[in-house]
């Protein structure tokens, strides 16, 4: 107990160790005085300054000390897992930023509230990943989904954008609520919201019913977060109805902070030999059911966007499948997964950002047809992105699924590792199909060439990563065993 | 020199495909370049491996040439090295290559860079799958090599290309995914991936069941084997002329090369237990599959056919688990890789001319073309098993093999042998012989100088492989020898500890 790391902070230090929030909250202030006084033609610069802040915020998180820090009376935690994850939300909310500014400039929604929002839904993604407890737990989550509500519902005059962003709030309200509740149990049955307390206090298996519930209860809201099936249903409509830059970054960004956050709650609150089992076969049931209707879902899709959602559900859950391990491997597992799926996600939007006619964006999947012949490089891009997606190695996607797969057999969860790569399978079957329009088919109308130039930035890059992640693994995936290992003192 | 000799074999292919991908300019010119710079590549390759071979030392069962560098970390590294069984593949792969690209010569008017590309990229791949000592990294080349297939058969395929390609990929990822599974299981027990220390590594009996079984799902597929074959004539009839070469040449020998490098040095009590199911599954698909190749009226799917058939030989000379059968399952892969290899040569150069290949739209082409009918000539002889072609050897010695192990096996197996006499000499008859009665035939040319080309060095090798089967059998030998002393003890070692497990209670009563 007298360990460093248990050392509470005053609240001067608490300031300073959560600087980089606080730069993010200040900095959103700022920006949103500057757009009040100039009004819509600073969003452009406003996006800039807000890329800037995200790089400000993005060193002051490295230059803390490399140690685990308590801040405000324990509630606030930076360790080496929050600082890994909170710097892959930065990148890629600056990537979504910087992707959004040709799309809203043409659809006549470049608003200045566009940026200020996503700084704020990060502030809020960055207190997710540092909570320790169950009230900075729900403050973070809140923070970031009421800015994603607003955002999805960003295209005001659209009638899809705003179906979205009210189905997007209904069902988010309701699993707060029910994140809620289960919280006010958790607290009611061991009188603390503190996650390490309160796993000093599971660890010696003091187990009531009405933890158990409350436990529930919290997964439930959680999975809602990381659109975890049966909680899903939100993804492929919102997906499907949101501006596709807002679509590219609730892809990436929320999906990283959520499932950290849903790591760090089980991992460090709720292990212990007679808790852990009581959410693994809820895990390995959502896990589960995520990668066989993230298969299937996706098969009879013929809008690009929906079938990314189907992806994205498939996708949480083999990361869910290092969760079910809840070992130290499955959180490496996890944290490897999420960087992987992180930049193939970026990458595929930047293609399907890219898909604009003379009359506007197209969202076909057939609109693809003869890419190859068209735009040979995005072409090929795309195709490496796919086979990664699919998990076929060399490629990078292969080894997001290996970590997970060897944290499930370690843990001897065969069977679950066996239906997942049966479900690889199937999933590989709708990759194959946009390989397959691509290059097997006869070219149609080709899109405006050539891509922008921000775009083929960031599709190089994420093909350059998928593609020759084999060669250069070795010190992401230490980082990524530092972080994992930070969450197990 | 020796450290960096098999990495510059598998890579280099690549390093020609990326100077390919630099190529532009005006088509005509650029599609011209791309096929020198992928002729040129492969040669090169062939040079090396042919460097490789002749340093090679036939009379030890160590890996030679062995590359390690850490890699993944926990024990996962870039492990590499040849050993008797492994050299022979990385040969024909580098063998056949660049007769892949000779053939695709005329023949592939689009895409031609792209066409380029893939073969290089996909010769990577196949190298890497017989190099690679470590798990992981022989996963990644044994699945990587699906994406360059697919796609050569989706683009530059037949008329069902699309299904074709569909299937081919689906059908050959679920088994190897299983495959995964079990290769992971095998690296939590024995805590490395590194497939040196894996052989020496006693797995419990139990647990060789099941890791058994989920190889064999990958490398039973591949192979392929009754009744997990249905994927290869679809492929074979879609797939350009130098696809189907390679697809019968070298893919097909990973189920064989996996079952020997794994299944039976890593689990050998549970390749015991499983021998008769693989004897009766080959034996199926001897009979059976030559029966289908009887009655096909498409030239390339009657080959495919023959090819299943002739798989079947070689799980059963490898699973015989002796000297002669091992000896033999490893000479039929090879021969089969050139004589099969050849045959689709030759549909292709009929097909290249009548862009047809069913067997009634042929018939007296000898009087058109003498040279091309001699050529078709020997390796129709090849493919039953003649005597002086290297389909002798490997037939007799996995059949002589298989006797000892399992008498009934090798004799309905011998029937086999006849079927293939029947259905081969038949489709030569119907497409060589007879009168010239059709007119579309009558334009036809022989042979040319680059098809001449292409079918010497398969015509030598079947030849040489007939007459000298020892230059074969001298470097496998070792390596061989090696690996059934380690398998008999293994299984001896189980059936002891199970007598003494039982024994006593026995005397007791």
């Amino acid at each position: 107990m007298e360990d460093s790391a248990q050392h509470i902070a005053t609240f001067s230090e608490s300031l300073s160790i959560a600087l980089p929030e606080i730069i993010l909250a200040v900095g959103a202030m700022v920006l949103l005085i500057l757009g009040v006084f100039r009004g819509d033609r600073s969003a452009g610069l406003i996006g800039s300054l807000s890329i800037a802040l995200f790089i400000i915020a993005g060193f002051a998180i490295i230059q803390l000390p490399s140690e685990r820090l308590m801040a405000f009376g324990g509630t606030f935690i930076v360790d080496s897992y929050a600082r890994f994850l909170k710097i892959l939300v930065l990148i890629g909310s600056s990537v979504a930023i910087l992707m959004s500014v040709a799309f809203n400039e043409r659809e006549k929604m470049n608003r200045f509230e566009f940026p200020i929002l996503i700084v704020l839904a990060v502030l809020g993604m960055c207190m997710m990943l540092s909570a320790n407890s169950l009230i900075a737990l729900y403050m973070g989550l809140e923070l970031q989904s009421l800015s994603l509500y607003v955002l999805a519902a960003m295209n005001r005059d659209s009638l899809r954008s705003t179906e979205a962003g009210l189905k997007y709030f209904v069902l988010g309200a309701l699993s707060s609520g029910l994140l809620l509740y289960g919280s006010s149990l958790i607290y009611g049955f061991t009188g603390t919201t503190q996650f390490d307390v309160l796993g000093e206090l599971l660890h010696e298996g003091d187990l009531s019913i009405g933890l158990i519930f409350g436990l529930v209860f919290l997964s439930a809201g959680l999975a809602f977060k990381i659109s975890a099936v049966p909680f899903h249903m939100w993804t492929p409509d919102v997906y499907e109805g949101a501006p596709t830059p807002v679509t590219a970054f609730f892809a990436a960004a929320p999906k990283v902070a959520a499932m950290g956050l849903f790591v760090r709650v089980l991992i460090t609150g709720f292990t212990g030999e007679d808790v852990t089992p009581q959410w693994q076969q809820i895990i390995i049931t959502i896990a589960l059911l995520s990668m066989v209707v993230g298969a299937f879902g996706a098969i009879g899709q013929t809008n690009i966007k929906r079938l990314m959602a189907y992806s994205s559900i498939g996708h949480m859950g083999y990361a869910l499948v290092g969760l079910a391990a809840g070992s130290q491997e499955g959180v490496r597992g996890i944290l490897i997964y999420l960087l992987i799926y992180f930049a193939m996600t970026l990458g595929m939007f930047a293609c399907i950002l890219s898909m604009k006619r003379r009359d506007g964006m197209v969202e076909n999947i057939d609109e693809l047809s003869g890419l190859s012949r068209n735009q040979p490089m995005m072409a090929f891009g795309l195709m490496v992105l796919l086979f990664s997606l699919a998990g076929i190695p060399p490629f990078a996607g292969f080894f997001a699924k290996f970590y997970v797969f060897m944290a499930a057999v370690k843990a001897e969860l065969y069977l679950l590792a066996v239906l997942g790569v049966v479900t690889s399978v199937i999933g590989a079957f709708y990759y194959l199909r946009i390989v397959k329009i691509m290059y097997f088919d006869d070219p149609t109308e080709s899109f405006d060439l050539p891509m922008r130039g921000e775009m083929q930035a960031v599709l190089t890059a994420s093909g350059l990563f998928t593609g020759l992640y084999a060669v250069f693994s070795l010190p992401l995936i230490q980082l990524a065993g530092t972080a994992a290992s930070s969450l197990f003192p | 020199m020796d450290q960096w000799i098999l990495t510059a074999i598998t890579f280099a292919p690549t390093i020609g495909a990326f100077f390919i991908l630099l190529i532009g300019g005006d088509r005509e010119v650029a599609d011209k370049n791309a096929r020198n710079a992928a002729l040129w590549t492969t040669l090169v390759t062939l040079v090396l491996s042919i460097w490789m071979l002749m340093n090679f030392d036939g009379s030890t069962a160590e890996f030679q040439f062995v590359v390690k560098y850490d890699w993944l970390g926990d024990n996962i590294s870039y492990h590499m090295g040849v050993d008797g069984i492994s050299v022979l593949f990385v040969m024909l792969t580098t063998f056949l290559m660049p007769l892949c690209i000779l053939a695709s010569w005329d023949a592939i008017r689009v895409r031609v860079k792209e066409y380029m590309i893939a073969f290089l990229v996909l010769e990577t791949l196949m190298i890497g799958v017989f190099c690679a000592l470590d798990l992981v990294l022989f996963y990644l080349f044994f699945e990587g090599g699906l994406i360059p297939m697919f796609l050569i058969i989706g683009v530059w395929g037949g008329a069902r290309r699309i299904y074709a390609s569909y299937k081919f990929f689906l059908y050959t990822l679920l088994g190897s995914v299983l495959m995964l599974i079990a290769m992971i299981t095998m690296y939590v027990q024995a805590g490395t991936t590194d497939i040196t220390v894996l052989l020496q590594h006693p797995f419990a009996a139990d647990m060789q069941t099941w890791l058994w079984l989920a190889f064999f799902a990958s490398f039973a597929v591949k192979m392929p084997m009754w009744p997990v074959h249905t994927w290869l004539p679809d492929a074979h009839v879609e797939a350009p002329t130098a696809g189907s070469v390679i697809l019968a040449g070298v893919l097909l020998k990973m189920g064989g090369y996996g079952f020997l490098r794994f299944s039976l040095p890593m689990f050998p009590v549970a390749s015991d237990m499983f021998a008769p199911f693989v004897f009766a599954l080959s034996v199926i698909a001897v009979v059976y599959t030559s029966l289908v190749a009887l009655m096909q009226e498409d030239i390339k799917k009657l080959i495919a056919y023959s090819s299943v058939a002739h798989m079947g030989f070689v799980t059963l000379g490898i699973f015989a688990a002796n000297l002669q059968g091992v000896q033999g399952g490893i000479f039929q892969m090879l021969s089969h890789g050139v004589i099969s290899g050849a045959l689709f040569l030759c549909v292709g150069v009929i097909y290249d001319r009548m862009h047809t290949r069913e067997i009634a739209a042929y018939g007296g082409v000898v009087h058109r073309m003498p040279i091309y009918a001699a050529i078709f000539m020997l390796f129709t002889l090849g493919n039953v098993g003649l005597p002086g072609t290297s389909g002798f050897v490997g037939e007799i010695s996995t059949l002589v093999g298989a006797f000892q192990a399992n008498s009934w096996a090798a004799f309905i197996a011998t029937t086999g042998i006849i079927l293939s006499a029947g259905y081969a000499l038949w489709l030569y008859r119907r497409v060589i012989f007879g009168e010239l009665t059709k007119d579309t035939l009558r334009a036809l040319d022989d042979v040319n100088s680059r098809e001449i080309i292409t079918f010497a060095p398969l015509v030598v090798a079947t030849l040489y492989m007939g007459f000298y089967p020892s230059s074969v059998f001298d470097l496998t030998d070792a390596s061989v020898q090696n690996l059934l002393d380690q398998y008999t003890a293994a299984v001896e070692a189980f059936q002891s500890a199970q007598l003494e497990e039982t024994g006593p209670g026995v005397g007791e009563n």
